[in-house]
Protein backbone atom coordinates (compact mmCIF):
# COMPACT_ATOMS: atom_id res chain seq x y z
CA UNK A 1 0.00 0.00 0.00
CA UNK A 2 2.99 2.45 -0.91
CA UNK A 3 1.11 4.17 -3.63
CA UNK A 4 -0.49 7.23 -2.47
CA UNK A 5 -2.45 8.70 -5.14
CA UNK A 6 -3.35 12.46 -5.55
CA UNK A 7 -6.71 13.87 -4.88
CA UNK A 8 -6.87 14.38 -8.82
CA UNK A 9 -5.42 10.80 -9.66
CA UNK A 10 -8.16 9.55 -6.79
CA UNK A 11 -10.94 11.60 -8.56
CA UNK A 12 -9.87 9.82 -11.98
CA UNK A 13 -9.64 6.45 -10.92
CA UNK A 14 -13.12 6.45 -8.98
CA UNK A 15 -14.61 8.24 -11.56
CA UNK A 16 -13.34 5.03 -13.59
CA UNK A 17 -14.40 2.84 -11.17
CA UNK A 18 -17.71 3.87 -10.72
CA UNK A 19 -18.97 5.44 -13.65
CA UNK A 20 -18.56 9.09 -14.23
CA UNK A 21 -21.88 9.93 -13.22
CA UNK A 22 -19.78 9.42 -9.44
CA UNK A 23 -17.40 11.97 -9.54
CA UNK A 24 -19.09 14.51 -8.21
CA UNK A 25 -19.55 12.24 -4.98
CA UNK A 26 -16.01 12.44 -3.92
CA UNK A 27 -14.26 12.68 -0.32
CA UNK A 28 -16.19 15.09 1.56
CA UNK A 29 -19.33 13.12 0.38
CA UNK A 30 -17.31 9.57 1.46
CA UNK A 31 -19.49 8.75 4.27
CA UNK A 32 -23.00 9.71 2.28
CA UNK A 33 -21.29 7.81 -0.39
CA UNK A 34 -20.87 4.42 1.71
CA UNK A 35 -24.05 5.13 2.41
CA UNK A 36 -25.65 5.18 -0.95
CA UNK A 37 -29.04 5.40 -2.19
CA UNK A 38 -31.03 1.97 -2.21
CA UNK A 39 -29.23 -0.53 -4.15
CA UNK A 40 -26.58 2.09 -5.86
CA UNK A 41 -24.01 -0.14 -7.86
CA UNK A 42 -21.80 2.89 -7.97
CA UNK A 43 -21.40 2.31 -4.00
CA UNK A 44 -20.10 -1.21 -4.62
CA UNK A 45 -17.00 -0.22 -7.03
CA UNK A 46 -19.04 -0.66 -11.07
CA UNK A 47 -20.84 1.61 -13.54
CA UNK A 48 -23.30 3.45 -11.88
CA UNK A 49 -26.80 2.18 -12.58
CA UNK A 50 -29.30 4.25 -15.01
CA UNK A 51 -30.05 7.44 -13.15
CA UNK A 52 -34.08 6.35 -13.20
CA UNK A 53 -33.55 3.29 -12.29
CA UNK A 54 -31.49 4.46 -9.05
CA UNK A 55 -34.45 7.25 -8.38
CA UNK A 56 -37.13 4.89 -8.76
CA UNK A 57 -36.03 1.66 -7.15
CA UNK A 58 -36.86 1.11 -3.21
CA UNK A 59 -36.67 -1.91 -0.51
CA UNK A 60 -40.31 -2.95 -0.74
CA UNK A 61 -41.22 -6.20 1.07
CA UNK A 62 -43.65 -8.83 -1.45
CA UNK A 63 -45.63 -11.11 1.10
CA UNK A 64 -43.52 -14.26 2.27
CA UNK A 65 -40.30 -11.97 1.54
CA UNK A 66 -37.93 -9.70 3.66
CA UNK A 67 -37.49 -6.08 2.14
CA UNK A 68 -35.97 -6.33 -1.58
CA UNK A 69 -34.55 -4.71 -3.62
CA UNK A 70 -37.87 -3.52 -6.53
CA UNK A 71 -37.04 -2.64 -9.55
CA UNK A 72 -40.86 -2.88 -10.84
CA UNK A 73 -43.70 -4.01 -9.24
CA UNK A 74 -45.99 -5.46 -12.51
CA UNK A 75 -44.06 -8.29 -13.44
CA UNK A 76 -42.71 -8.72 -10.39
CA UNK A 77 -38.67 -7.81 -9.93
CA UNK A 78 -36.71 -7.73 -6.82
CA UNK A 79 -33.05 -8.02 -6.10
CA UNK A 80 -31.79 -9.35 -3.32
CA UNK A 81 -29.50 -6.40 -1.34
CA UNK A 82 -25.66 -7.34 -1.30
CA UNK A 83 -25.60 -8.17 2.90
CA UNK A 84 -27.59 -11.46 1.94
CA UNK A 85 -24.60 -12.63 0.15
CA UNK A 86 -22.31 -12.61 2.88
CA UNK A 87 -23.12 -16.14 3.28
CA UNK A 88 -22.62 -18.87 0.95
CA UNK A 89 -26.19 -20.27 0.91
CA UNK A 90 -28.95 -17.25 0.30
CA UNK A 91 -32.39 -17.16 2.88
CA UNK A 92 -35.31 -18.05 1.24
CA UNK A 93 -36.95 -14.63 2.29
CA UNK A 94 -33.93 -13.05 0.44
CA UNK A 95 -33.83 -14.89 -2.45
CA UNK A 96 -34.27 -12.45 -5.65
CA UNK A 97 -37.97 -12.58 -7.53
CA UNK A 98 -38.00 -12.46 -11.49
CA UNK A 99 -41.05 -12.83 -13.92
CA UNK A 100 -41.61 -11.88 -17.52
CA UNK A 101 -45.55 -12.07 -17.27
CA UNK A 102 -47.77 -10.79 -14.77
CA UNK A 103 -49.94 -13.19 -14.95
CA UNK A 104 -48.75 -15.17 -11.59
CA UNK A 105 -51.34 -17.88 -10.39
CA UNK A 106 -51.02 -19.30 -6.94
CA UNK A 107 -50.81 -23.01 -7.55
CA UNK A 108 -52.04 -25.08 -4.99
CA UNK A 109 -49.89 -28.20 -3.76
CA UNK A 110 -52.62 -30.74 -3.73
CA UNK A 111 -54.28 -29.21 -7.23
CA UNK A 112 -50.51 -29.10 -9.14
CA UNK A 113 -49.90 -31.88 -11.39
CA UNK A 114 -46.63 -32.00 -13.98
CA UNK A 115 -47.95 -33.02 -17.84
CA UNK A 116 -45.07 -34.86 -19.21
CA UNK A 117 -45.02 -35.71 -23.12
CA UNK A 118 -44.80 -34.99 -26.72
CA UNK A 119 -44.11 -36.30 -29.80
CA UNK A 120 -40.71 -38.05 -28.42
CA UNK A 121 -41.88 -39.62 -25.49
CA UNK A 122 -43.03 -43.12 -25.70
CA UNK A 123 -46.19 -42.17 -23.48
CA UNK A 124 -47.78 -39.33 -21.36
CA UNK A 125 -47.38 -38.70 -17.62
CA UNK A 126 -49.33 -36.54 -15.30
CA UNK A 127 -47.73 -36.59 -12.18
CA UNK A 128 -49.26 -35.06 -8.71
CA UNK A 129 -46.59 -33.75 -6.11
CA UNK A 130 -47.03 -36.81 -4.05
CA UNK A 131 -46.49 -39.14 -6.25
CA UNK A 132 -43.47 -37.02 -7.88
CA UNK A 133 -41.71 -37.64 -4.08
CA UNK A 134 -42.88 -41.36 -3.76
CA UNK A 135 -42.14 -42.61 -7.33
CA UNK A 136 -38.68 -41.12 -7.79
CA UNK A 137 -35.51 -41.47 -6.03
CA UNK A 138 -34.57 -37.74 -4.03
CA UNK A 139 -31.41 -35.82 -5.42
CA UNK A 140 -29.91 -32.43 -4.26
CA UNK A 141 -27.66 -29.91 -5.63
CA UNK A 142 -26.60 -26.26 -4.32
CA UNK A 143 -26.28 -23.78 -7.10
CA UNK A 144 -26.32 -20.50 -8.21
CA UNK A 145 -29.59 -19.39 -9.63
CA UNK A 146 -28.49 -16.25 -11.82
CA UNK A 147 -30.76 -13.89 -13.95
CA UNK A 148 -28.89 -14.04 -17.52
CA UNK A 149 -29.32 -10.16 -16.97
CA UNK A 150 -27.55 -9.59 -13.34
CA UNK A 151 -25.79 -6.82 -13.52
CA UNK A 152 -27.31 -5.60 -17.15
CA UNK A 153 -27.66 -2.13 -15.58
CA UNK A 154 -24.34 -1.83 -15.14
CA UNK A 155 -23.31 -1.79 -18.84
CA UNK A 156 -22.05 1.07 -20.48
CA UNK A 157 -23.40 2.57 -22.85
CA UNK A 158 -26.55 1.37 -20.87
CA UNK A 159 -28.65 -1.07 -22.62
CA UNK A 160 -32.65 -1.22 -21.98
CA UNK A 161 -34.55 -4.32 -19.64
CA UNK A 162 -34.88 -4.83 -16.34
CA UNK A 163 -31.81 -2.46 -14.84
CA UNK A 164 -30.51 -5.26 -12.59
CA UNK A 165 -27.45 -4.34 -10.07
CA UNK A 166 -25.85 -7.26 -8.72
CA UNK A 167 -28.53 -9.20 -6.88
CA UNK A 168 -30.42 -10.81 -9.27
CA UNK A 169 -28.89 -13.82 -8.05
CA UNK A 170 -28.76 -16.17 -4.93
CA UNK A 171 -27.23 -19.68 -4.26
CA UNK A 172 -29.16 -22.29 -2.35
CA UNK A 173 -29.65 -26.13 -1.86
CA UNK A 174 -32.81 -27.55 -4.36
CA UNK A 175 -34.15 -30.91 -3.64
CA UNK A 176 -36.82 -32.59 -5.67
CA UNK A 177 -36.08 -35.45 -7.93
CA UNK A 178 -34.21 -35.63 -11.14
CA UNK A 179 -35.69 -34.63 -14.31
CA UNK A 180 -33.73 -37.59 -16.41
CA UNK A 181 -35.97 -40.14 -14.07
CA UNK A 182 -39.25 -39.10 -14.62
CA UNK A 183 -38.26 -38.71 -18.77
CA UNK A 184 -36.92 -42.47 -18.52
CA UNK A 185 -40.47 -42.98 -17.22
CA UNK A 186 -42.16 -41.34 -19.61
CA UNK A 187 -39.94 -42.96 -22.57
CA UNK A 188 -37.33 -40.86 -24.58
CA UNK A 189 -37.76 -42.09 -28.43
CA UNK A 190 -34.87 -41.91 -30.95
CA UNK A 191 -34.81 -38.50 -32.37
CA UNK A 192 -35.39 -36.45 -29.49
CA UNK A 193 -33.58 -33.03 -29.96
CA UNK A 194 -34.73 -30.73 -27.32
CA UNK A 195 -37.05 -30.67 -24.15
CA UNK A 196 -39.66 -28.21 -23.57
CA UNK A 197 -40.67 -26.19 -20.30
CA UNK A 198 -43.72 -24.07 -19.59
CA UNK A 199 -45.03 -23.00 -16.95
CA UNK A 200 -47.91 -21.96 -14.99
CA UNK A 201 -47.52 -18.34 -15.19
CA UNK A 202 -48.99 -16.71 -18.21
CA UNK A 203 -49.24 -13.22 -20.06
CA UNK A 204 -51.37 -9.72 -19.24
CA UNK A 205 -52.44 -10.11 -22.96
CA UNK A 206 -53.56 -13.26 -25.24
CA UNK A 207 -51.13 -11.89 -28.15
CA UNK A 208 -47.81 -12.13 -25.65
CA UNK A 209 -45.62 -15.34 -26.27
CA UNK A 210 -45.93 -17.36 -23.35
CA UNK A 211 -43.27 -17.91 -21.53
CA UNK A 212 -41.69 -21.11 -22.55
CA UNK A 213 -37.60 -22.71 -22.88
CA UNK A 214 -36.21 -25.41 -23.88
CA UNK A 215 -33.17 -27.29 -23.53
CA UNK A 216 -30.93 -29.34 -25.44
CA UNK A 217 -31.69 -33.31 -24.65
CA UNK A 218 -28.43 -33.62 -23.29
CA UNK A 219 -28.74 -31.07 -20.78
CA UNK A 220 -32.11 -32.61 -19.76
CA UNK A 221 -31.05 -35.39 -19.44
CA UNK A 222 -27.61 -34.55 -17.14
CA UNK A 223 -27.92 -35.73 -13.61
CA UNK A 224 -27.86 -32.48 -12.02
CA UNK A 225 -31.01 -31.24 -13.83
CA UNK A 226 -33.87 -31.35 -11.41
CA UNK A 227 -37.45 -30.99 -10.72
CA UNK A 228 -37.03 -29.27 -7.64
CA UNK A 229 -39.77 -28.69 -4.77
CA UNK A 230 -37.76 -27.45 -1.77
CA UNK A 231 -35.19 -24.96 -1.60
CA UNK A 232 -33.18 -24.73 1.71
CA UNK A 233 -34.77 -27.09 3.41
CA UNK A 234 -38.39 -25.58 2.81
CA UNK A 235 -40.83 -25.54 0.18
CA UNK A 236 -40.19 -23.66 -2.67
CA UNK A 237 -41.76 -19.70 -1.79
CA UNK A 238 -44.05 -18.70 -3.99
CA UNK A 239 -42.21 -16.30 -5.68
CA UNK A 240 -39.44 -18.67 -6.25
CA UNK A 241 -41.78 -20.96 -8.47
CA UNK A 242 -43.78 -23.31 -5.75
CA UNK A 243 -44.44 -26.28 -5.91
CA UNK A 244 -41.98 -27.11 -8.12
CA UNK A 245 -39.26 -25.67 -10.76
CA UNK A 246 -36.89 -26.65 -13.23
CA UNK A 247 -32.90 -26.49 -11.90
CA UNK A 248 -30.15 -26.65 -14.43
CA UNK A 249 -27.16 -26.22 -12.57
CA UNK A 250 -24.77 -24.04 -14.26
CA UNK A 251 -27.48 -22.71 -16.80
CA UNK A 252 -28.51 -18.83 -16.50
CA UNK A 253 -31.90 -18.51 -14.51
CA UNK A 254 -33.50 -18.31 -17.89
CA UNK A 255 -33.99 -22.17 -18.37
CA UNK A 256 -35.08 -22.97 -14.26
CA UNK A 257 -38.91 -22.33 -15.40
CA UNK A 258 -40.92 -21.50 -12.10
CA UNK A 259 -44.70 -23.36 -11.46
CA UNK A 260 -43.68 -25.36 -13.71
CA UNK A 261 -46.51 -27.12 -14.98
CA UNK A 262 -45.62 -29.31 -18.48
CA UNK A 263 -42.60 -31.13 -20.23
CA UNK A 264 -42.40 -31.77 -23.70
CA UNK A 265 -39.67 -34.10 -25.72
CA UNK A 266 -39.43 -33.02 -28.91
CA UNK A 267 -37.18 -33.46 -32.37
CA UNK A 268 -37.83 -30.03 -33.64
CA UNK A 269 -36.16 -27.10 -32.10
CA UNK A 270 -38.29 -25.15 -30.46
CA UNK A 271 -39.31 -21.84 -32.13
CA UNK A 272 -41.20 -19.55 -29.68
CA UNK A 273 -39.98 -15.68 -28.87
CA UNK A 274 -37.86 -16.66 -25.71
CA UNK A 275 -36.04 -19.20 -27.31
CA UNK A 276 -35.56 -17.63 -31.16
CA UNK A 277 -35.14 -13.71 -30.12
CA UNK A 278 -35.13 -12.94 -26.87
CA UNK A 279 -31.93 -14.49 -24.37
CA UNK A 280 -29.69 -14.45 -27.15
CA UNK A 281 -25.87 -13.50 -27.32
CA UNK A 282 -24.06 -12.51 -30.02
CA UNK A 283 -22.11 -15.10 -31.72
CA UNK A 284 -18.76 -16.09 -30.81
CA UNK A 285 -17.83 -13.12 -28.20
CA UNK A 286 -18.24 -15.74 -25.00
CA UNK A 287 -16.81 -18.81 -24.57
CA UNK A 288 -19.86 -20.79 -22.96
CA UNK A 289 -21.17 -24.25 -24.48
CA UNK A 290 -23.36 -23.61 -27.51
CA UNK A 291 -26.94 -24.83 -27.85
CA UNK A 292 -26.48 -26.38 -31.57
CA UNK A 293 -30.33 -27.16 -32.17
CA UNK A 294 -30.87 -23.14 -31.48
CA UNK A 295 -27.49 -21.42 -33.29
CA UNK A 296 -29.28 -18.52 -35.81
CA UNK A 297 -26.68 -16.94 -38.60
CA UNK A 298 -26.25 -14.16 -35.96
CA UNK A 299 -26.80 -15.27 -32.57
CA UNK A 300 -27.27 -17.92 -30.25
CA UNK A 301 -28.65 -18.41 -26.87
CA UNK A 302 -27.42 -17.97 -23.21
CA UNK A 303 -25.99 -20.98 -22.46
CA UNK A 304 -24.22 -21.38 -18.83
CA UNK A 305 -22.85 -18.63 -16.81
CA UNK A 306 -19.61 -16.96 -17.02
CA UNK A 307 -17.06 -16.93 -13.96
CA UNK A 308 -17.52 -14.69 -11.45
CA UNK A 309 -17.27 -12.98 -7.86
CA UNK A 310 -18.75 -9.96 -5.64
CA UNK A 311 -17.08 -8.64 -2.68
CA UNK A 312 -19.48 -8.41 -0.06
CA UNK A 313 -17.57 -6.87 3.14
CA UNK A 314 -16.21 -2.81 1.49
CA UNK A 315 -18.33 -0.20 0.00
CA UNK A 316 -16.97 2.56 -1.94
CA UNK A 317 -16.01 5.56 -0.40
CA UNK A 318 -15.33 3.77 2.96
CA UNK A 319 -12.52 5.09 5.09
CA UNK A 320 -11.19 2.47 7.26
CA UNK A 321 -9.36 3.67 10.50
CA UNK A 322 -4.67 2.90 9.53
CA UNK A 323 -3.70 -0.53 11.67
CA UNK A 324 -7.06 -2.06 11.33
CA UNK A 325 -6.99 -4.67 8.39
CA UNK A 326 -8.51 -4.34 5.55
CA UNK A 327 -10.75 -7.84 5.68
CA UNK A 328 -12.29 -8.91 1.55
CA UNK A 329 -14.88 -11.09 1.72
CA UNK A 330 -17.30 -12.62 -0.75
CA UNK A 331 -18.05 -14.94 -2.83
CA UNK A 332 -17.23 -16.42 -6.10
CA UNK A 333 -19.20 -18.72 -8.46
CA UNK A 334 -18.52 -20.30 -12.61
CA UNK A 335 -21.03 -22.25 -15.05
CA UNK A 336 -20.06 -25.43 -13.15
CA UNK A 337 -16.45 -25.67 -13.56
CA UNK A 338 -16.05 -24.72 -9.93
CA UNK A 339 -13.94 -22.29 -8.39
CA UNK A 340 -9.71 -22.76 -8.54
CA UNK A 341 -8.63 -19.23 -6.83
CA UNK A 342 -10.22 -15.57 -6.03
CA UNK A 343 -7.09 -13.36 -6.35
CA UNK A 344 -7.18 -10.17 -4.30
CA UNK A 345 -5.64 -7.01 -4.60
CA UNK A 346 -5.73 -4.25 -2.06
CA UNK A 347 -2.78 -1.78 -3.30
CA UNK A 348 -5.29 -0.90 -6.65
CA UNK A 349 -3.68 -4.09 -8.77
CA UNK A 350 0.01 -3.49 -8.16
CA UNK A 351 0.12 -7.06 -6.19
CA UNK A 352 -2.42 -9.85 -6.49
CA UNK A 353 -2.65 -12.37 -3.19
CA UNK A 354 -4.59 -15.07 -3.37
CA UNK A 355 -7.75 -15.38 -0.81
CA UNK A 356 -8.45 -18.15 1.28
CA UNK A 357 -11.43 -19.97 -0.48
CA UNK A 358 -14.15 -21.02 1.82
CA UNK A 359 -15.94 -24.48 2.51
CA UNK A 360 -16.49 -26.40 -0.86
CA UNK A 361 -20.55 -26.67 -1.61
CA UNK A 362 -20.04 -28.47 -5.19
CA UNK A 363 -19.02 -26.58 -8.16
CA UNK A 364 -22.59 -24.85 -9.17
CA UNK A 365 -22.40 -23.41 -5.46
CA UNK A 366 -20.93 -19.51 -4.23
CA UNK A 367 -17.38 -20.40 -3.16
CA UNK A 368 -16.74 -17.59 -0.05
CA UNK A 369 -13.42 -16.31 0.42
CA UNK A 370 -11.65 -14.23 2.41
CA UNK A 371 -8.43 -12.04 2.48
CA UNK A 372 -6.89 -9.90 5.45
CA UNK A 373 -4.57 -6.96 4.33
CA UNK A 374 -2.78 -4.88 7.03
CA UNK A 375 -3.20 -1.02 6.50
CA UNK A 376 0.05 0.48 7.35
CA UNK A 377 -0.12 4.25 5.87
CA UNK A 378 -2.85 6.32 4.94
CA UNK A 379 -3.87 6.86 1.55
CA UNK A 380 -6.67 6.00 -1.26
CA UNK A 381 -6.37 2.54 -2.59
CA UNK A 382 -8.70 0.49 -4.89
CA UNK A 383 -9.37 -3.13 -3.55
CA UNK A 384 -10.43 -5.90 -6.49
CA UNK A 385 -10.99 -10.13 -6.60
CA UNK A 386 -10.84 -11.95 -9.62
CA UNK A 387 -11.94 -15.56 -9.82
CA UNK A 388 -11.12 -17.99 -11.96
CA UNK A 389 -12.79 -21.12 -12.41
CA UNK A 390 -11.22 -25.20 -13.00
CA UNK A 391 -10.97 -24.67 -16.48
CA UNK A 392 -9.27 -21.69 -16.73
CA UNK A 393 -11.77 -18.80 -17.53
CA UNK A 394 -10.78 -15.96 -15.29
CA UNK A 395 -13.40 -12.46 -14.83
CA UNK A 396 -12.73 -9.94 -17.41
CA UNK A 397 -10.66 -6.09 -17.35
CA UNK A 398 -13.37 -4.59 -19.73
CA UNK A 399 -17.17 -5.41 -20.57
CA UNK A 400 -17.89 -7.93 -23.70
CA UNK A 401 -20.65 -5.75 -24.43
CA UNK A 402 -23.81 -6.99 -26.19
CA UNK A 403 -27.22 -5.72 -26.40
CA UNK A 404 -29.23 -7.56 -24.25
CA UNK A 405 -26.77 -6.97 -21.48
CA UNK A 406 -25.72 -10.85 -20.30
CA UNK A 407 -22.53 -12.05 -18.80
CA UNK A 408 -20.95 -8.85 -16.68
CA UNK A 409 -18.18 -10.13 -15.02
CA UNK A 410 -16.34 -7.22 -15.07
CA UNK A 411 -13.69 -7.49 -12.19
CA UNK A 412 -15.22 -4.72 -9.09
CA UNK A 413 -13.06 -1.71 -8.05
CA UNK A 414 -13.85 -0.75 -4.59
CA UNK A 415 -12.09 2.61 -3.48
CA UNK A 416 -11.34 2.31 0.09
CA UNK A 417 -9.18 5.21 1.98
CA UNK A 418 -7.12 4.68 5.03
CA UNK A 419 -7.24 7.20 7.11
CA UNK B 1 -49.92 -21.62 -19.52
CA UNK B 2 -54.03 -20.83 -18.27
CA UNK B 3 -54.94 -23.70 -15.68
CA UNK B 4 -57.45 -24.45 -13.41
CA UNK B 5 -55.05 -24.12 -10.78
CA UNK B 6 -55.04 -20.31 -10.55
CA UNK B 7 -56.45 -19.34 -7.28
CA UNK B 8 -56.97 -16.02 -6.39
CA UNK B 9 -54.01 -14.40 -8.06
CA UNK B 10 -54.95 -10.85 -7.46
CA UNK B 11 -55.66 -11.23 -3.75
CA UNK B 12 -52.04 -12.65 -3.80
CA UNK B 13 -51.08 -9.53 -5.05
CA UNK B 14 -53.15 -6.88 -3.99
CA UNK B 15 -50.41 -4.91 -1.69
CA UNK B 16 -48.05 -4.77 -4.64
CA UNK B 17 -50.90 -3.19 -6.51
CA UNK B 18 -51.91 -0.57 -4.19
CA UNK B 19 -47.66 0.34 -4.30
CA UNK B 20 -48.38 0.14 -8.15
CA UNK B 21 -50.67 2.79 -7.79
CA UNK B 22 -48.40 5.13 -6.74
CA UNK B 23 -46.35 5.09 -9.97
CA UNK B 24 -47.19 7.79 -12.03
CA UNK B 25 -45.89 8.73 -15.45
CA UNK B 26 -44.72 12.54 -15.73
CA UNK B 27 -47.39 15.16 -17.09
CA UNK B 28 -46.59 16.18 -20.70
CA UNK B 29 -48.25 15.93 -24.25
CA UNK B 30 -48.44 12.54 -24.73
CA UNK B 31 -49.44 10.86 -20.87
CA UNK B 32 -52.46 9.90 -21.63
CA UNK B 33 -51.39 7.64 -24.83
CA UNK B 34 -48.27 6.39 -22.75
CA UNK B 35 -50.68 5.61 -20.43
CA UNK B 36 -51.56 2.51 -22.39
CA UNK B 37 -47.91 0.82 -21.45
CA UNK B 38 -49.85 0.03 -18.26
CA UNK B 39 -51.97 -2.78 -19.53
CA UNK B 40 -48.95 -5.17 -19.62
CA UNK B 41 -46.49 -3.94 -16.86
CA UNK B 42 -46.26 -1.13 -14.33
CA UNK B 43 -45.08 2.27 -15.42
CA UNK B 44 -41.64 2.26 -13.19
CA UNK B 45 -40.08 0.08 -16.45
CA UNK B 46 -40.32 3.27 -17.94
CA UNK B 47 -38.49 5.33 -15.17
CA UNK B 48 -36.12 2.36 -14.69
CA UNK B 49 -35.30 2.44 -18.40
CA UNK B 50 -33.93 6.57 -18.33
CA UNK B 51 -31.90 8.45 -18.98
CA UNK B 52 -30.35 7.06 -21.50
CA UNK B 53 -32.14 5.99 -24.78
CA UNK B 54 -32.87 8.98 -27.27
CA UNK B 55 -36.43 9.43 -29.77
CA UNK B 56 -35.38 6.58 -32.11
CA UNK B 57 -34.29 4.23 -28.71
CA UNK B 58 -37.59 4.63 -27.56
CA UNK B 59 -39.52 4.19 -30.87
CA UNK B 60 -37.66 1.02 -31.41
CA UNK B 61 -38.88 0.29 -27.60
CA UNK B 62 -42.63 0.76 -28.42
CA UNK B 63 -42.35 -1.06 -31.44
CA UNK B 64 -40.71 -4.10 -29.78
CA UNK B 65 -43.52 -4.40 -27.19
CA UNK B 66 -46.02 -4.12 -30.31
CA UNK B 67 -44.40 -6.68 -32.69
CA UNK B 68 -43.56 -9.00 -30.47
CA UNK B 69 -45.51 -8.78 -27.10
CA UNK B 70 -48.74 -7.34 -29.07
CA UNK B 71 -48.94 -4.27 -26.92
CA UNK B 72 -52.39 -2.75 -27.59
CA UNK B 73 -51.29 0.25 -29.11
CA UNK B 74 -52.19 1.99 -32.18
CA UNK B 75 -49.52 2.59 -35.00
CA UNK B 76 -50.90 5.89 -35.16
CA UNK B 77 -49.79 6.42 -31.82
CA UNK B 78 -46.27 5.10 -31.90
CA UNK B 79 -45.14 8.93 -32.78
CA UNK B 80 -46.54 10.93 -29.68
CA UNK B 81 -45.71 8.62 -27.24
CA UNK B 82 -42.38 7.93 -28.31
CA UNK B 83 -41.80 11.72 -28.48
CA UNK B 84 -43.57 12.11 -25.14
CA UNK B 85 -40.95 9.51 -23.77
CA UNK B 86 -38.13 11.16 -25.36
CA UNK B 87 -38.94 14.45 -24.07
CA UNK B 88 -39.85 12.80 -20.22
CA UNK B 89 -38.03 9.92 -19.76
CA UNK B 90 -34.75 10.53 -22.97
CA UNK B 91 -31.36 10.95 -22.96
CA UNK B 92 -29.89 14.16 -21.21
CA UNK B 93 -28.14 15.96 -24.38
CA UNK B 94 -24.29 16.11 -23.46
CA UNK B 95 -23.61 19.16 -21.51
CA UNK B 96 -26.72 19.36 -19.37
Amino acid sequence: MNKRPSRASRRSFLAKATGAGAASLLAPAARVLAAGPVGSSGALGFAELPDGALAEQALYALPGKVPLIKKTFRPPNFETPVEYFRTAVTPNKAFFVRYHLAGIPQVGAKEWSLSVGGESAERELKLGLAQLKSEFKPAQVTAVCQCSGNRRGLFEPHVTGVEWGVGAMGNAVWRGVRLKDVLAKAGVKAGALEVVFDGADHPALEKTPDFVKSLPLEVALDDNTLVAFEMNGAPLPHWNGFPARLIVPGWTGTYWVKHLASVKVVSQPEKNFWMSAAYRLPKGRFKTPSFQSQVAAANEPITSMVVNSLITSLRSGQQIARGKPLEVKGVAWDGGAGIARVEVTTDSGATWQPAQLGRDLGRFSFREFSLSAPTRSPGSTVVMARATSTSGETQVEQLIHNPAGYHHNVVQRIYVEIV
Amino acid sequence: MRTVLVIGAMLFAGAAAAQESKVVLKDGPGRDKAQACVACHSLDYIQMNSRFLDKAGWTASINKMINAFGAPIEKADVEAIAAYLAANYGAVPAGK
